[in-house]
């Protein structure tokens, strides 16, 4: 076979559309373009859209930061090329104004939390994954599934227009405060931007509510013949358990931004007491309300938020993990039980986020107990996946050499996590640059990292071709290598008490001893944000040109999307869903290479 | 022009990049599947081993160069026990740091793939899962142990004899008030506030209380060894009154009072001596996201011994005689108010970083 028939040949199976209409009857539409690529209502589909409008959404937050780290890092600079491109409000001689700074960042933390790791990642995954992993057609609605990507699109253009407006975009950090997120007054960003950050955010939840509950009903009645849950892969149970959260969780958040949206606009006085604006004179009327109840409803939502970024991660990893060790994933109910631990505990933690805020000192104590709890089923899982590599035969593929890292930045900043839910010592780093490192490792780049383990490991199933490997090598080392880079040394700066949300630190006698330290950081992110262009780069490129798969089961994977044709149609499998006889982890056992669940126990064999 | 070249050498960078990538993945076509996985795996597997050893010497270099740099000893007693714990915590978490980053990077190295290992099928052990539940189990507990122990010390009630002083935060400056002869706050009302007619925290002239209290803007004075208790406010969005050294931070809430208490250690000047820098200045920095002169909200704490405080506070005329000169006990003494007019900058003044 000659090299260009091995790149660009054809694979074993091509189901077309017409085929199995026609076969076996079990979608009647006819496909337009239209009903294919944009109101579909194929999960593959949804999943795509989701995936790409998250990688946009990725790259407009990352290139934010680049933006503002320009700024830290060379404070006294004038770049004249950001007042050709951004104006001379935003960036007057070159260099970035406050507003547009406090924009930028508020923006950046928007985006990357709920674009990109909640939409960008639970809607890729649990779209894609959950049907074909369980062993069903399609979602349980997938007209609700439809919805919820539109909605999820309405809420990104909503929220992109609020880049474009007079008076700029919502500035009052990623977490909008009140009353600083209420008062017009008070800052430019809380006029319009804001009102345009509400509703984009409030369509979110939507969006949000409708793939959670699509999801949760489609794991609980659609799993194929003989799928148990408790021979759902490890995935499916992080997705499920995602799903939940946010089901429960986003509605506080929504209650707590509509009353917001009263107090901006209808007079009321939930968030508002005793306010005088030096800007106008004057003192508002607004008496008897509690800017601190805004943030009980906000970490309501704002703690299990970052469970619903790490737990599809996790699920991502341990699968890429086991699969790509020739090893059982160890303990596989453990895993299930300290995932369903976690569930339950995101929500009894929420105020080590308030610490600081005059919180009865008693009440803090509760939640010093009940965070650091969380830190137990967090070491049960590093445990596990340690233990799962132990004795393996190791493949480093893309996937898993993402995977190894997504535990490597767990574990360190996990480990951090136990610095701040002590509130003895957030006292000296709450806001400071220590938790920037922290949930940045933790939850920024750990879920960043797994969302790149899973496409690698599935974008042969997404689209039958394969990455680049060799740009992904380069794209994972750079990658890691970059994100302790930058975010390892702001421990100490955090330690040093610099606090966050700082756009020049010149002028403050303890804080100005890392300028240098800041241009490091900041050209080690410029370096990392070009290295991900290359991943975009590598993953639009392959969806056309990349090398196809030959065989269903390229990874030699258990679970059930590897039993479905190479490039599946609408409705997964053609002819009878496959049905399922064991577990999803039975590798290297009995002296095989892998066992596919589909395979029925053999006379004397054992269950797991 | 330099950014144009900049993008210039980064395209290129790319194309070159992309080139070797395809180059390599034809590369590897020829010389076969099998034998291109291998050596890639070896490649990676090397670099897993060299990651983490340049990853452990790299936090032990941080450690070395960032040691002096990040805070000095504390500057409060509160701050002492905040050390420790933050100590204790460092101790734990980074034995288990260093122990797990080795395993994991270590087994990734050691079993990676080769033709003649057999991975272990070995999917549970019931007695390995119960030691690493038990295990961090125990050591959370002994940190939360101590973290409350030292939470409840910091967080509990301020000594009687505790100098109060009344801190707000406004956008972008603070205002500190002192209780005056009388100790006693006299009221105040937020409708009352105007910075035009110097009443920058809406005291109430009707409440004689008022009218011996003393409000100055963005510098704070307190004495060595003597409890200070803030009580602390604002007058518009959310505020943190964040002091480093003293290791004390407290939001500052409109409309809900909060409070912290310190015993400071050193003055001002024993710290220049020990810090060595003849600027340094024990600040206030605001922690919590107020707008855009958020960065610039700094306030200022002198630390001096009793005698000097005393005599500072002398020369600080109320607000009240601010307002009605005519009022003033002291008028008599023209030479005086003069003085002290000169060294009490107006509230008002501290607002002009907004504008």
């Amino acid at each position: 076979m000659s090299n260009e028939a091995t790149l660009h040949g054809h694979p074993e199976i091509q189901t077309s559309h017409d085929a199995h209409h026609d076969e076996h009857g079990v979608h009647h539409h006819k496909e337009t373009f239209i009903t294919k690529y944009v109101f579909s209502q194929d999960h593959k589909m949804i999943s795509k859209q989701f995936l790409i409008t998250g990688m946009i959404w990725a790259i407009i937050g990352g290139l934010m930061s680049v933006l503002f780290r320009l700024q830290l890092g060379y404070p006294d600079s004038h770049f004249q090329f950001l007042e050709d491109i951004l104006g001379s409000k935003w960036a007057k001689g070159g260099q970035i104004q406050p507003e547009f700074y406090y924009a930028l960042v508020t923006m950046h933390g928007t985006i990357l939390v709920f674009f990109v790791l909640t939409g960008g990642l639970s809607g890729t995954f649990a779209n894609f994954l959950i049907p074909l992993q369980i062993g069903a057609r399609d979602m349980a609605s997938p007209m609700l599934n439809m919805l919820s990507y539109w909605f999820f699109l309405g809420a990104s253009v909503v929220m992109l227009s609020s880049l474009f407006i007079e008076t700029g975009p919502a500035s009052g950090g990623w977490t909008s405060y009140p009353p600083l997120s209420a008062l017009g007054d008070a800052s430019e960003g809380s006029k319009t931007g804001m009102d345009l950050w509400i509703i984009s955010m409030a369509m979110f939840v939507v969006s949000s509510l409708l793939g959670g509950l699509n999801y949760i009903s489609t794991v609980l009645n659609l799993r194929t013949k003989g799928m148990s849950m408790t021979r759902l892969p490890l995935t499916i149970w992080a997705l499920f358990f995602t799903a939940i959260l946010g089901v429960l969780s986003f509605p506080v958040l929504l209650s707590g931004f509509i009353l917001l949206l009263f107090d901006r606009h209808a007079g009321t006085s939930f968030y508002l007491s005793d306010i005088f604006l030096a800007t106008t004179g004057k003192a508002l009327p607004n008496e008897g309300g509690s800017a601190i109840l805004y943030q009980h409803l906000f970490w309501f939502l704002g703690h299990p938020e970052v469970y619903i970024i790490i737990l599809p991660a996790m699920g991502l990893v341990s699968e890429v993990m086991s699969v790509n060790s020739r090893k059982p994933i160890f303990g596989y109910i453990a895993m299930v039980g300290s995932m369903f631990a976690i569930a339950i505990l995101a929500f009894l933690v929420w105020a080590h986020h308030m610490f600081v805020t005059g919180l009865n000192p008693f009440l803090g104590s509760v939640f010093v107990l009940l965070t650091l709890l969380i830190a137990v089923p967090s070491a049960i899982k590093v445990f596990n996946w340690l233990t799962t590599l132990w004795r393996g035969n190791i493949r480093f593929t893309p996937a898993m050499l993402f995977a190894i890292g997504f535990v490597s930045t767990f574990i360190s900043g996990g480990l951090t996590g136990i610095f701040l839910g002590n509130s003895t010592l957030d006292i000296q780093l709450h806001d400071t640059y220590f938790v920037i490192a922290h949930f940045h490792i933790v939850m920024g780049v750990s879920g960043i990292l797994g969302m790149f383990a899973g496409i690698y490991h599935w974008f042969p199933k997404m689209y039958g071709r394969y990455m680049n490997n060799v740009l992904a090598y380069i794209h994972f080392w750079i990658t890691l290598i970059g994100a302790y880079l930058i975010f390892w040394p702001m421990h100490y700066e955090g330690l040093a008490g610099m606090p966050r949300r700082y756009l020049d630190y010149s002028n403050w006698i303890s804080f100005n001893q890392f300028g240098g330290l800041n241009r490091f950081i900041s050209t080690v992110a410029i370096i990392v944000f070009a290295v991900q262009l290359l991943f975009i780069f590598n993953f639009f490129y392959s969806i056309f040109k990349g090398r196809r798969v030959m065989t269903r089961n390229p990874w030699g994977s258990t679970t059930l999307e590897w039993t479905a044709p190479i490039r599946p149609g609408h409705g997964n499998w053609p002819g009878e869903i496959p049905e399922v006889h064991r577990w999803p982890y039975d590798y290297a056992k009995d002296g095989r290479d892998f066992i596919p669940q589909t395979e029925p126990l053999g006379a004397n064999e054992s269950a797991h | 022009m330099s950014t144009f070249f900049l993008l210039l050498i980064l395209l290129f960078g790319f194309l070159i990049t992309f080139q070797i990538a395809k180059a390599s993945e034809y590369v590897g076509v020829l010389k076969g599947e099998k034998k291109n996985f291998e050596s890639n795996n070896r490649v990676n597997g090397f670099l897993m081993i060299v990651f983490l050893v340049l990853g452990l010497v790299g936090v032990y270099w941080c450690n070395e160069l960032f040691r002096g740099k990040i805070v000095g000893e504390s500057a409060s007693k509160h701050g002492e026990q905040i050390d420790t714990m933050l100590y204790i915590t460092i101790a734990i978490t980074g034995v288990v740091f260093v122990i797990t980053q080795i395993l994991l990077f270590w087994f990734a190295y050691k079993y990676q793939y080769s033709e003649k290992r057999k991975a272990h099928y070995f999917p549970h052990d019931n007695r390995l899962e119960v030691i690493w539940t038990v295990v961090p189990a125990i050591a959370l507990t002994v940190l939360v142990g101590f973290g409350l122990f030292y939470w409840f010390r910091i967080t509990g009630d301020a000594p009687e004899n505790a100098l109060q002083v009344e801190v707000t935060g406004k956008q972008f400056g603070w205002i500190f008030r002192y209780p005056g002869k009388d100790k006693v706050f006299g009221k105040k009302y937020y409708q009352n506030i105007s910075d035009k007619d110097n009443n920058s925290l809406g005291l109430i002239w009707d409440d004689a209380s008022t009218h011996d209290d003393v409000v100055v803007g963005n510098e704070m004075y307190i004495v060595k060894n003597q409890p200070v208790k803030l009580i602390i406010n604002s007058r518009d969005v959310i505020h943190d009154v964040g002091l480093v050294q003293f290791r004390q931070k407290m939001d500052a809430v409109p409309g809900t009072p909060t409070t912290l208490w310190f015993v400071p250690k050193f003055t001002t000047d024993e710290m220049k001596k020990k810090t060595g820098n003849p600027d340094f200045e024990y600040e206030i920095s605001c922690d919590q996201m107020c707008g855009r002169g958020h960065y610039t909200m700094r306030g200022i704490i002198k630390v001096v011994e009793e005698d000097e405080f005393k005599l500072w506070l002398l020369k600080q005329k109320p607000n009240y005689v601010q307002v009605f000169p005519d009022k003033d006990p002291n008028a008599a003494k023209p030479a005086d108010s003069a003085k002290a007019a000169v060294t009490l900058p107006a509230p008002a003044a501290t607002a002009s970083i907004a504008k």
